[in-house]
């Protein structure tokens, strides 16, 4: 050994730091000591113990997003990796750059069922962007490094290193990454010419337009989002957003027609289903956007603009697909449209066609009587908070919904949520990911009283890290989604939906070291609320709504955007089995 | 309710990747987990470093599921390229099976003019058997088998499908 040779673990952390990794998110183990001694022989990177892998790989997840950062995970070989599957999925559905490194066992023993040893590569293989299985310590800065690029460019998602502890303990030299060049891999940035200048005749000729935005424009980064408002302002057209996109364009503009999909507002949906020319912007044509496909905007050119060719022509085919960055695309969009000196249409005539669908008020909702409506709740809670621009994370469920529909975003990076794989449980791990990139921010998980027992041990996290997390607990005894198809498709037997015994959520709060809130009445909302923010550190409240609250408007499996239901009173008892199996 | 079967179009398609730990089963498993058929895969080095593998794929699919394929493989991270050979146009595809025949007399006669016909070798004899080795197209492959059959086939070996696209390009 010369002197300048290092252990593989030492490589590792060195290689993380120069990187510009300044937290991890973990949970140490037999296949990763040597790593846990390396961090422990440093100060520059803090580690953040979990209470369960999923749970740090979500919190990875809720730093990237908050921060626009790639986020790091470290766990041990067997459990540890497989614990962490589901937030790799989760990472990879909703394209959210992490890097996750997970100790195997001994080169020598690979293969042989040795104490904890699962095959990683194997199980991530089809649930990260990209899996590596490191059996040389020199090669390990390099592949860090390509990790990390691979992560971060292109469409973002899950990478996964798997080091075994052979690997971690044998040295080599220490090279410090340089610029990642990979001969394969070279994502395009820019869009094609003769593509842009297209989409920009079919833009300014369009007579009802309309934008259709995703995660796309949110990863692509806070410029997209820009470059977002100034398109829509240039070209005078609607803009709606999938679950992963909202903030990117703000809430309180006037051309912003709310969320679209199966929870959408009436008003996004019917000009989606009305709209001559559609622009996607770094979104998917997923079937919670798309209802039934052969019902979808039939009358529209379609335009999808996305860093992923795979994504296009899915689901739905369209007339011009344009393959870059999202922002990229769109500066030279704007740059052409403005060379080519167009001006707005007149696009009155669709905005009073818009105007009519908003009169239907597809969010109204009346609070009255002693029980607390579930959006009466969240709209109170966005009263109070948003002047402060807070970071939402959110469980999944009917809660996850109202939250989209009732708080508004202004800014990009402010929603965390679950789309893709729909994972309950990642809303409070993602929020002390939020939290730890995002110290001074207001960040709150709106929850289900059912998610949050899937990662309730992370409240020990966030008392360990003193992280001022705030988990606002919808509590209607149900998991509601659930509990709101079986009533709507399965003629209202809830099979296995009633939230039983659950935990005194207040009392639960005390024993972890939080701050325990119980919310029961309308006439107690206001003052729970403010109680939770002024309160320092951790505090869950326990925010009792009405029960049997379904979230509407909704488009139910199978139906078109334009056979949208505003109320249960338009519902069915049961579903056919065709509709039933489209899920 | 019944599931629907939607017509499907074969292709070939060639695939060139990093010869690297993994790769073969992240291209199968692609096609699992996606739902794609495979109908045959071939896959061996072809470059003078042994660092790139051409990888041939034989599989079947609606235009639009093709069309997804090919995007899949391709943003695979050790994907060098995907071409498409059926959708490219003139292109060269071989098989080669070795067919084991046992009998004797006009059987055993039969079998050996059967392999004159199709030109397949004998790559193995004893009194009472023989190997061939025949190549072709799949369709001539599959012909040959079945002939086989009528006079003492007793098992086969095939290699799948390896195709080239013809003149002077490279794919």
């Amino acid at each position: 050994m010369t002197t300048q040779e290092i252990g593989g673990a030492e490589i590792l952390v060195r290689t993380l730091s120069d990187l510009g990794v300044d937290v991890i998110f973990g949970y140490p183990g037999g296949a990763v000591l040597p790593i846990y001694d390396a961090l422990f022989k440093q100060d520059r990177i803090k580690h953040v113990l979990v209470r369960h892998e999923q749970a740090a790989v979500h919190a990875a997840e809720g730093y990237a997003r908050s921060t626009g950062k790639p986020g790091v995970v470290l766990v041990t070989s067997g459990p540890g990796a497989t614990n962490a599957i589901t937030g790799i999925t989760d990472a990879l559905m909703d394209s959210i750059p992490i890097v996750v490194i997970t100790g195997q066992v001994a080169t020598h023993l690979i293969g042989t069922d040795a104490f904890q040893e699962a095959d990683t590569v194997g199980l991530t293989r089809h649930c990260s962007k990209h899996n590596y299985l490191v059996k040389d310590p020199a090669r390990l800065g390099a592949v860090v490094a390509e990790a990390f690029h691979i992560a971060t460019s292109g469409r973002p998602g899950p990478v996964v290193i798997d080091l075994p502890k052979d690997v971690q303990v044998a040295t080599a030299p220490y090279q410090t990454p340089g610029k990642v060049e990979h001969k394969t891999y070279k994502p395009q940035i820019k869009g094609d010419e003769a593509a842009i200048a297209q989409a920009v005749e079919m833009l300014a000729n369009a007579e009802r337009p309309i934008l259709y935005t995703g995660g796309g424009v949110i990863n692509s980064g806070p410029h997209a989002a820009q470059l977002l408002r100034e398109l829509a302002k240039t070209t005078g057209a609607p803009v709606t957003s999938t679950l992963m996109g909202l903030g990117a364009f703000p809430a309180s503009d006037p051309q912003w027609l709310g969320m679209l999909g199966m929870h959408g507002t009436y008003e996004a949906n019917w000009a989606m289903n009305q709209a001559d020319v559609i622009l996607c912007l770094g979104a998917r044509f997923d079937d919670r956007v798309t209802g039934r496909l052969d019902a979808f905007a039939p009358h529209s050119k379609k335009i999808h603009v996305d860093i992923d060719r795979s994504s296009v022509n899915k689901t739905v085919r369209v007339d011009l697909p344009i393959i870059g960055d999202v922002g990229a695309v769109m500066d030279d969009i704007l740059a052409l449209w403005r060379a080519n000196g167009h001006k707005a249409r007149d696009l009155g005539g669709w905005w009073r066609q818009i105007d009519g669908w908003r009169q239907k008020q597809s969010l109204a909702f009346e609070q009255k009587g002693d029980e607390i409506l579930p959006q009466h709740a969240i709209r109170e809670l966005w009263k109070a908070t948003h002047a402060r621009n807070p970071i939402i994370t959110t469980e999944v469920g009917q809660h996850q919904m109202w939250a989209a529909q009732h708080f508004d975003f202004n800014d990009p990076n402010k929603w965390l949520t679950s789309g893709g794989l729909g994972t309950m449980g990642y809303g409070l791990p993602a929020a002390i990911g939020a939290q730890m990139g995002n110290p001074d921010a207001l960040v709150i998980d709106i929850a289900g009283e059912a998610s949050i027992l899937m990662n309730i041990q992370e409240m020990s996290t966030a008392a360990q890290y003193r992280l001022p997390v705030k988990v606002f607990i919808l509590n209607n005894e149900y998991m509601g989604m659930v509990r709101q198809w079986q009533e709507l498709t399965y003629a209202s037997r809830y099979s296995s939906s009633y939230s039983e015994a659950l935990p005194d959520f207040v009392k639960l709060a005390d024993a972890y070291g939080w701050t325990g809130i119980r919310i029961e009445g309308p006439q107690e909302l206001e003052a729970g609320i403010r109680q939770m923010i002024e309160t320092p550190g951790p505090v869950m409240v326990d925010c009792r709504v009405a029960k049997l609250a379904n979230c509407f408007p909704m488009i139910p499996s199978g139906a078109a955007h334009t056979e949208m239901l505003l109320q249960a009173a338009e519902v069915s008892g049961e579903l056919d089995d065709e509709a039933k199996a489209l899920v | 309710m019944h599931i629907k079967e939607e017509m499907a179009e074969r292709h070939t398609l060639s695939i060139l990747v990093d010869n690297e730990a993994g790769i073969l089963a992240r291209i199968a498993g692609l096609f699992t987990a996606r739902g794609y058929n495979i109908e045959s895969l071939t896959v061996a080095e072809v470059t003078e470093k042994q660092d790139v593998s051409r990888i041939t794929i034989v599989t079947s699919g609606t235009p639009a599921v093709i069309e997804q394929i090919i995007h899949q493989l391709d943003r695979l991270i050790p994907v060098h390229s995907v071409t498409d050979l059926s959708a490219r146009g003139p292109h060269v595809e071989r098989e080669m099976a070795l067919v084991k025949v046992a009998g004797t007399g006009e059987h055993r006669i039969e079998a050996l003019r059967l392999a004159d016909v199709y030109r397949a070798r004998v790559v193995d004899s004893t009194i009472s058997s023989f190997v061939f080795e025949v190549t072709g197209s799949t369709e001539k492959v599959d012909t040959f088998i079945k002939l086989m059959r009528q006079v003492g086939l007793v098992e086969i070996a095939r290699t799948g499908v390896v195709a080239i696209n013809r003149g002077v390009e490279r794919t």
